[in-house]
């Protein structure tokens, strides 16, 4: 009896490893992959969301990626998506796979917060113009993640749910302010992510996460639904597994939309057609002031490396001084600073959000709404871009920094006479500890040096996976390109991981701790 | 002697476009909703909202810096004004300061026969302000969005009025010129026109300029006079008295003739304008202004002078029926129907005139089609129905715009042609009333009229005293 | 180098921005301000005489949509999230005295 015992559970114990072994096949599948078995039956919508969202519940208490999940609507929603499959309406390569959205894009009546204490409880009307598109194409939301709030900040750690740590080393940040989108997409908790870039907020935590980000040229994606930090220079952006899921969903979410006066109508939409393996010929411009000091010796040492392979691969390398370097980031922080100071005046507690408990009057029911809303960090923005624009200033400040804008964008057009692309680090260092970098604002704002001058001058730019540090932490490399020249990108990012047979690799540590939780 | 001082006075007019929808957003900007009903995210700025320029706001507007003889701006942008406050729902307007569409124009304006030009500094479009409506009992306010983003132009004056006449000619001459745009009905009543009169004083024969102070809710032309001079000699009072005028906003309160300080420490005054990134620019070509150009309609000169030599209505009345866009329509509509010029004139001067004022109307309100009125002109000189019948029947145009010939037809009030039926009563007249008829005979032409007038009474007024004129003389011969 | 941010100048951007720093937040508010500004005058080594400022970066211009209504009665969704509100309107802390 008891031997009998013994081997039935044996035999449910097998049948459950099989389960999680199931699960754990599906969780390393990137996007495009997955979409591929769901069309062909080999795996459902609902078999694919339930490996997320139990994974979500495995590495949620240490890696604390999202700040909402539905789970019983996302299982709803699949149940839906998979009878839309089986009547033949979704065909497309995303059908079926979930994705994980930024908490600064609106979805109907699901929670939107920007991480914020003054947005905890707002639930939008509409949904963002990006997400429709994924939507469209059959895509599964799976949850909000977690950013810095209002999406100011590069490590995550201004959020007002706390941080999220860093799926290949949970004692360092994820970067930010997209954060938790890319380590969502890192430790397996979704198989694609939207984020948001305005300083390097993609293409930054996708270098410290070890996955592939991309900031499209300004106009590109609709900023309609993305509640906006600074309008002139966000862009929302795909953050992938591997190059062929970011060409993918780039297609996807890019359109021109007639309720963003800034989105621009393309010629050509078709990102996938640059997943080629060829870069004979390319002509790759090594910004010097990119290497210079500051720049971590291991970081420098494996761009440089990523980029000696483009190079055997047939494209031309050239040094050559891109300059202004050193002003982007205060015109950024200028420029920034004043525009989110006048967006963020619409959180003040008569429409939605957060009210304080008590005030007297309308002027003292505004500070204290606001000073008990806002973080830190968000009021020191507030603060700095209020005094810029204020009288008097205006024209040393915001018209100085204009004008910065605008010899920046004249070095980036002088190159790109020279250059199809231009390669560099996306961060000076691989992923700090938690906690080491916000009491230094100062030292913060420099990790963005060579992300910000591309938001400024509305260039696309990606980082790619090439390496890791001695401690196994991701290092990114930035690819740069001409406006509306995505493909470049594409092409030169897909080129480089043909060379490697790169592989998306599960954080080692988070794969072990995870076995052992099954 | 007492000093003399004079009055420095500039406008800045704001005018509600009349365009169907707001001017960022596809919601109807119809009066009178119910709170709230005419919103939408971009117009009670939700997170994630985008405006989006209507395009025929920017067409309203060039018409009227055209016509206002302003120069174009043909590139020119947006730019945001911040300040707090639960009427504006981003706590930032989508306004124009650095390049607004239209710069350096004026307009003309006679005051007692003197011709003046008026400079216009500067026009610039923006979004309105939603509606607060004050609770009695409690200290709250309730927030209503319906007019948030309903399209504007501001048009600012340079100072060069000098009295509330020249305020008013000023106005009435900007609100004749856009009424026949039709760019707006300008009701300064229903807040569709309002004016934020600047005004300084200084000793005459001064050159430079006095503090000057910014007076708002003025809501009529009565009001903005009361409150030119109440600020006039405010100013004075203080001048006289070796006290400062300070530079600020001020609130009259037409109940009380008087203006109170709108300051408060929280009200910084500083609106930290930038240019607003969420719009690109517009950019102007020629040929859209050469468009807006051919487009512009006969000004009221124009139409003037045109009554006069085609239709030869007296100068008076021309400029009666042309101070008003909506009476001109009519006029010429009603005119073209009936081809009787002269008859249209005297319905719109005389009835519909008293009409107006009895109701308290704007001739901007008239409502009745013209077909009604020609119809009626017809019913009247076919002798159909007879003058008091005719003015009986137009109040109820001028109300209901009813279709006259029905309503003539459905109350009975034809006039009675029929000499059949008139003969037996003419003779009980004439046998009642010996007097007058051997007066009428003996002469006295006046006579007759007492006979008719006996005639209609008995008639209860349905007779056509045409037809009984012509009838008694026959019976009594003709003298 | 030497930006100094006073006390009126941190209590006047707080009446700008309606944020209400604690004495701490304030001491914290300008130092962090005074550091920042130090930083941003280094753009003042830039000479950007004849340099139009640049508010937009692509050649984008003319977005129109024509006067034509979309929207219907939304007032449900426009009140949806109010921390405050009556059947139709938003309540605020009374406006005038």
């Amino acid at each position: 009896m008891r031997r009998r015992a013994q081997k039935i559970v044996l035999r449910f114990r097998r049948r459950l490893d099989r389960e999680v072994e199931g699960k754990m096949e599906i969780l390393s599948l990137t996007a495009v992959e997955l979409g591929k078995k769901i069309q062909q039956k080999e795996i459902s919508v609902m078999e694919a969301a339930d490996a997320v969202l139990d994974r979500i519940e495995a590495v949620e208490p240490v890696i604390n990626s999202y700040v909402t999940v539905e789970r019983d609507e996302v299982r709803k929603n699949a149940e839906e998506v998979q009878k839309q499959i089986l009547s033949g309406e979704l065909s497309g390569p995303l059908a079926g796979v979930p994705v994980a959205i930024k908490d600064n894009m609106c979805i109907q009546d699901h929670l939107t917060t920007c991480s914020s204490k003054i947005l905890y409880n707002f639930k939008p009307t509409f949904t963002s113009e990006a997400v429709l598109n994924l939507e469209k194409a059959g895509a599964v939301v799976i949850g909000k993640t977690n950013m810095d709030e209002f999406a100011m900040g590069s490590t995550t750690e201004t959020s007002y749910f706390g941080p999220t740590k860093n799926p290949h080393h949970v004692g360092h940040v994820p970067g930010g302010s997209s954060g938790g989108s890319c380590a969502a997409v890192a430790a397996q908790e979704c198989f694609y992510a939207l984020g948001s870039d305005t300083g390097g907020s993609i293409r930054q935590p996708s270098s410290f996460c070890g996955v592939v980000g991309l900031k499209p040229t300004y106009g590109t994606v609709s900023r309609y639904g993305l509640v906006a930090y600074g309008s002139s220079l966000d862009q929302i952006g795909p953050i992938t597994k591997d190059v062929t899921d970011c060409a993918v969903i780039l297609e996807a979410i890019a359109s021109h939309d007639s309720k963003d006066s800034t989105s621009v109508k393309r010629e050509d939409y078709t990102f996938t057609g640059a997943l080629k393996n060829d870069v004979k010929g390319l002509r790759i411009g090594i910004p010097r002031d990119y290497f210079q000091e500051g720049l971590d010796q291991e970081v420098k040492s494996t761009i440089l490396g990523a980029a000696k392979i483009l190079e055997e691969q047939g494209a031309i390398l050239e040094e050559f001084d891109l300059s202004l370097v050193q002003y982007a980031i205060p015109a950024y922080y200028v420029i920034a600073s004043a525009e989110a100071s006048s967006n963020l005046e619409r959180f003040d507690g008569v429409k939605y959000g957060y009210r304080t408990e008590s005030y007297e009057g309308l002027h003292n029911m505004y500070k204290k709404t606001r000073s008990e809303g806002f973080g830190a960090e968000v009021k020191r923005r507030i603060m700095l871009g209020s005094f810029v624009l204020s009288s008097g200033y205006y024209d040393a400040y915001y018209l100085k920094a204009l004008r910065t804008k605008a010899l920046i964008k004249q070095a980036f057009d002088q190159a790109f006479e020279r250059y199809d692309v231009i390669l560099g680090p996306a961060a000076p260092t691989t992923a700090p500890e938690l906690g080491k970098s916000l009491s230094d604002p100062m030292k913060m704002y420099l990790g963005d040096i060579y992300t910000i001058s591309v938001n400024l001058a509305g260039l696309p730019g990606m980082s790619v996976p090439v390496g890791k540090d001695s401690r196994g932490l991701p290092i990114g490399m930035q690819l740069i390109g001409n406006s509306f020249q995505e493909k470049t990108l594409i092409r030169t990012a897909y080129t480089y991981e043909c060379a490697t047979e790169k592989k998306y690799e599960v954080p080692a540590k988070l794969a072990v701790e995870n076995g052992k939780e099954a | 002697m007492a000093k003399q001082y004079e009055t420095v006075i500039g406008l800045e007019v704001h005018v509600e476009l009349a365009t169907k929808t707001k001017i960022f957003c596809g919601c109807s900007t119809e009066f009178g909703g119910a709170p709230n009903t005419h919103t939408c995210p971009v117009c009670t700025g939700m997170p994630g909202s985008l405006p989006v320029l209507n395009k025929q706001v920017v067409e309203y507007a060039m018409a009227i810096g055209l016509a206002a003889n302003c120069k174009i701006t043909q590139t020119c942008k947006f730019d945001r004004k911040n300040y707090f406050y639960p009427d504006n729902p981003q706590n930032y307007q989508i306004s124009q300061l650095y390049l607004p569409i239209a710069r350096d124009g004026y307009v003309e304006i006679e005051v007692d026969g003197t011709k003046k030009k008026i400079g216009i500094h500067e026009m610039h479009m923006e979004e309105d302000a939603g509606k607060l409506v004050h609770d009695e009992w409690e200290d709250i306010s309730y927030v209503d969005f319906n007019r948030s983003g309903v399209p504007l132009v501001e048009i600012v004056s340079e100072p060069d009025m000098r009295s509330a006449e020249e305020v008013i000619a000023y106005l009435e001459k900007l609100r004749l010129m856009i009424q026949y745009l039709g760019a707006s009905d300008c009701k300064l009543q229903e807040g569709s026109m309002r004016a934020d009169v600047n005004l300084s004083v200084r000793e005459m024969g001064q050159t430079e300029f006095g503090t000057r102070t910014e007076m708002k809710n003025l809501n009529s032309f009565k009001a903005i006079a009361r409150a030119i001079e109440g600020e006039r000699e405010r100013q004075i009072d203080l001048l006289e008295a070796g006290e400062p005028v300070i530079q600020e906003t001020r609130r009259w309160d037409d109940t009380k003739e008087r203006s109170y300080a709108m300051r408060s420490k929280e009200d910084a005054q500083d609106y930290r304008y930038f240019p607003e990134p969420d719009l690109v620019p517009i950019v102007i070509s020629d040929e859209w202004i050469a468009q807006i150009r051919d487009k512009q309609p006969e000004f009221r000169t124009e139409k003037l002078e045109r009554y006069k030599t085609e239709f030869e209505i007296p100068q008076y009345d021309a400029e009666i029926i042309t101070n008003s866009k909506k009476m001109a329509d009519i006029f010429e509509a009603t005119t073209a129907i009936c081809q009787k010029p002269k008859k249209v004139s005297n319905w719109l001067m005389v009835e519909t005139m008293r009409l107006l004022k009895e109701q308290g109307m704007e001739p901007e309100e008239l409502s009745f089609s013209p077909e009604n009125l020609a119809s009626l002109i017809e019913l009247a000189d076919e002798g159909t129905i007879n003058n008091s019948v005719a003015k009986e029947v137009f109040e109820k145009i001028f109300l209901k715009d009813i279709d006259p010939k029905r309503y003539v037809e459905e109350h009975g009030l034809k006039s009675v042609s029929d000499q059949g039926a008139l003969q037996e009563v003419l003779q009980k007249v004439v046998a009642e009333n010996p007097q007058a008829v051997s007066d009428y005979q003996g002469g006295k032409e006046k006579a007759l009229g007492a006979l008719v007038g006996q005639t209609m009474k008995a008639m209860k007024g349905k007779a056509n005293p045409g037809v009984v004129n012509k009838m008694l003389r026959e019976m009594l011969g003709a003298k | 180098m030497g930006n100094i941010i006073s006390d009126e100048t941190i209590e006047y951007v707080g009446i700008l921005a309606k944020l209400e720093l604690s004495g701490e937040e304030k001491e914290a508010a300008k130092n962090d301000m005074e550091k920042m500004l130090d930083y941003i005058d280094t753009l003042n080594e830039l000479d950007t005489t004849g340099i139009e400022p640049m508010s937009h970066v692509l050649p984008v211009h003319n977005v129109f949509r024509e006067d034509v209504v979309t929207n219907g009665n939304e007032r449900e969704a426009t009140l949806a999230n109010a921390p405050a509100r009556t059947e139709d309107s938003f309540e605020v802390p009374k406006t005038i005295g």
